[in-house]
């Protein structure tokens, strides 16, 4: 993995100016926000945030049952938020934190009320729009008691030429038989670098399904987000579909720490290389039982690439039940022949087992963004990459 | 419709047919017999065109084209149909999705197609995930009535299925080589047979396939040979009494 030189980015002076209304943004903008599942029209949405390089550009709640802030802003209102800011992160675990830490540009704070059950998705946008942005932001999502919560989190570059690093602490909390649906589509540009760092929890009986789409190019992308389940019952699902070109380098993966009695996780990773470079990692690790957990790590090299999957189970007791599946292969001729024999060439037949591959109906993503997740499974496709 | 002559194949450097001379007309059914490992699934395989079955000498002649060495999808577009055996999973690909994909565009009603196989429920799953002997039938049989090929290549159709399983399979097979899949209802029984010009070929162990469909020739194939040409239903009587032994005796 590369590193990241910070002193090749602008930490200051990239603020930008309030936007009201989604709707008036330019074309070419909303363009890469529908990209990355962020409805400009606002339909259907319980609430959206906009972070446009150092500014929080638009933040609104449409639902009372949920609280969207800057996070500065919930700084400010909450005491510091002390509860929740850096206690599953360590400030000074690398160069990123640190540089975050010192420097928050923004980011979001959402927080259901107790028992709320937000129906429509909140969402959110990370978006790069000066040239050698270096955008620093703090995530913290809150599910308190018995509320649901989905949110749709795009991150997007202006241009796909657009240089660029982009910083983001998350932290999650899943609180008593909360749920939250958390659904993240990275459409970066061959010259951004990515350093997400993220953890959550999950308490008793509570519920994480988090999804992860990335079919565009990056330049390097490292993250491992660690999910502690800390309450009895406490479930996590994770399912991601990755394709790297050429030039994009990705070491990424998930881990789920199962801390409590009667939690399950399952870790399901899809990954393409049409040329770039994939370290897909997992780990389950179990301290206590029962526990269930699964781990996939899928790999599809076509052509060039490379994928290197890192599939890792942990157990610490008797009686826990962990297991992994992991491939790195081509597409089976076995299935390109049973195509065929249905009349597919042999174009058709690889493109139709690539579009399986990389299938998001599990993830349940709104029309609109399948749509658009469909497009660049097309386009991928028609590019002959396949 | 479909003629084979003198046909060698190879499997790397072992020899698995020697010599295959077989000719199905238009409409007629014909069933082939022979233990374990005497090439039956290969000549099918052949047949469809698949990688790793190199013909070293012969030739495969259907519908007055000669298709030895055509791609697997021109043949499957020209109207040569299989059922597998043992289909892969494709994940994501949704059943249902598969079945339109095998009518090319014409038109198909799905939800009448899936309803005669029993099998509405299974549309939304990934093709052949978890199915069980009898499922993977149902749903190689319902790709075919979505394809609608003029001969249908179908490898041992009883295998890994329940009894009562059989009676649909068997009913739907039949349908099929009856060209009684398009019957419309005010058709007389007549016209429906005028119209049917599907041929098959069926490989069996048991038999049991004999009880639904109408086959009119068999033959035996036993180490790359073919051999013992007769009704399907001799024949099973004869291997069912005297084991394929003397078909080696046959052959001598």
């Amino acid at each position: 993995m590369s590193t990241v030189d910070l002193s090749q980015f602008k930490f200051s002076g990239l603020s930008r100016e309030r936007i009201d209304d989604l709707s008036t943004m330019d074309e070419t903008d909303k363009e890469t926000l529908i990209m990355s599942g962020v409805d400009v029209e606002n339909a259907n949405r319980s609430g959206s945030f906009l972070q446009m390089d150092h500014s929080n550009v638009h933040c609104e709640s449409n639902d009372p049952g949920v609280e969207i802030m800057d996070i500065k802003d919930a700084i400010a209102k909450y005491d510091g938020l002390s509860e929740y800011r850096w206690q599953l992160i360590d400030k000074d675990k690398d160069e990123f934190t640190r540089n975050t830490y010192e420097n928050t540009h923004g980011g979001y704070f959402i927080r259901t009320k107790p028992g709320a059950k937000i129906e429509k998705p909140v969402q959110s946008c990370l978006f790069l729009k000066a040239d050698q942005v270096g955008q620093n932001v703090h995530n913290i999502v809150v599910v308190e008691e018995g509320s649901e919560l989905n949110i749709l989190t795009g991150c997007s570059v202006a241009h796909g030429k657009t240089t660029g690093a982009h910083f983001g602490i998350s932290e999650f909390y899943v609180k008593k038989g909360g749920k939250l649906t958390f659904t993240m589509v990275h459409n970066w540009g061959s010259n951004v670098s990515v350093r997400p760092r993220s953890a959550g929890v999950v308490e008793e009986g509570g519920v994480l399904l988090n999804n992860y789409i990335l079919m565009k190019p990056v330049k390097d992308l490292q993250m491992y987000p660690t999910i502690t389940l800390k309450g009895r019952g406490a479930r996590a699902r994770f399912n991601s579909v990755v394709v790297a070109p050429e030039g994009s380098h990705l070491d990424m993966g998930n881990r789920v720490i199962m801390d409590a009695p009667d939690t399950r996780c399952e870790i399901i990773a899809r990954t393409i290389s049409t040329g770039g470079t994939i370290i897909n990692r997992g780990h389950i690790g179990a301290r206590h039982v029962p526990s269930r957990g699964h781990l996939e790590c899928q790999g599809l090299i076509l052509g060039e690439g490379r994928i290197w999957a890192i599939p890792e189970l942990d157990g610490s007791l008797e009686g826990v039940e962990l297991s992994h599946e992991a491939s790195v292969g081509k597409i089976a001729q076995e299935e390109i022949e049973y195509l065929m024999a249905r009349g597919l060439d042999e174009d058709e037949a690889t493109s139709t087992i690539v579009r399986g591959f990389l299938n998001t109906d599990i993830m349940g993503l709104p029309a609109k963004l399948q749509r658009e997740v469909d497009k660049q499974i097309e386009e991928l496709n028609a590019s002959g990459a396949m | 419709m479909l003629k084979i002559e003198d046909l060698h194949v190879k499997i790397g450097d072992k020899e698995v047919l020697k010599g295959i001379n077989l000719e199905i007309q238009e409409g007629e059914t014909f069933i082939l017999f022979g233990p374990n490992g005497s090439g039956k699934t290969s000549l099918l395989m052949t047949l469809m065109g698949f990688a790793g079955y190199d013909v070293t000498q012969g030739k495969i002649t259907f519908k007055g084209v000669d298709i030895t060495y055509a791609p697997t999808y021109e043949r499957a577009r020209l109207g040569v149909g299989m059922s597998f055996q043992r289909p892969p999973t494709i994940h994501g690909l949704r059943t249902g999705q598969l079945v339109q994909l095998c009518a090319r565009g014409q038109g198909l009603d799905l939800p009448e197609l899936a309803e005669r196989v029993n099998f509405t429920d299974f549309l939304d799953r990934d093709i052949n995930d978890g199915f069980s002997g009898g499922e993977i039938k149902r749903s190689e049989l319902l790709q075919l009535m979505a394809q609608r090929p003029s001969l249908v290549l179908f490898d041992e159709p009883e295998s890994g299925v329940d009894l009562e399983n059989m009676q649909l399979i068997g009913k739907v097979c039949r349908q099929l080589l009856d060209g009684r899949i398009d019957a419309k209802p005010d058709q007389s029984l007549k016209e429906i047979r005028e119209q049917a010009s599907t041929s098959g070929l069926i490989i069996t162990h048991t038999g049991y396939i004999l009880d639904y469909v109408n086959a009119d020739r068999g033959q035996v194939l036993y180490n790359g040979h073919l051999c013992c040409e007769a009704r399907p239903r001799d024949i099973l009587e004869h291997i069912r009494t005297n084991g394929y032994q003397e078909c080696v005796r046959c052959l001598n």
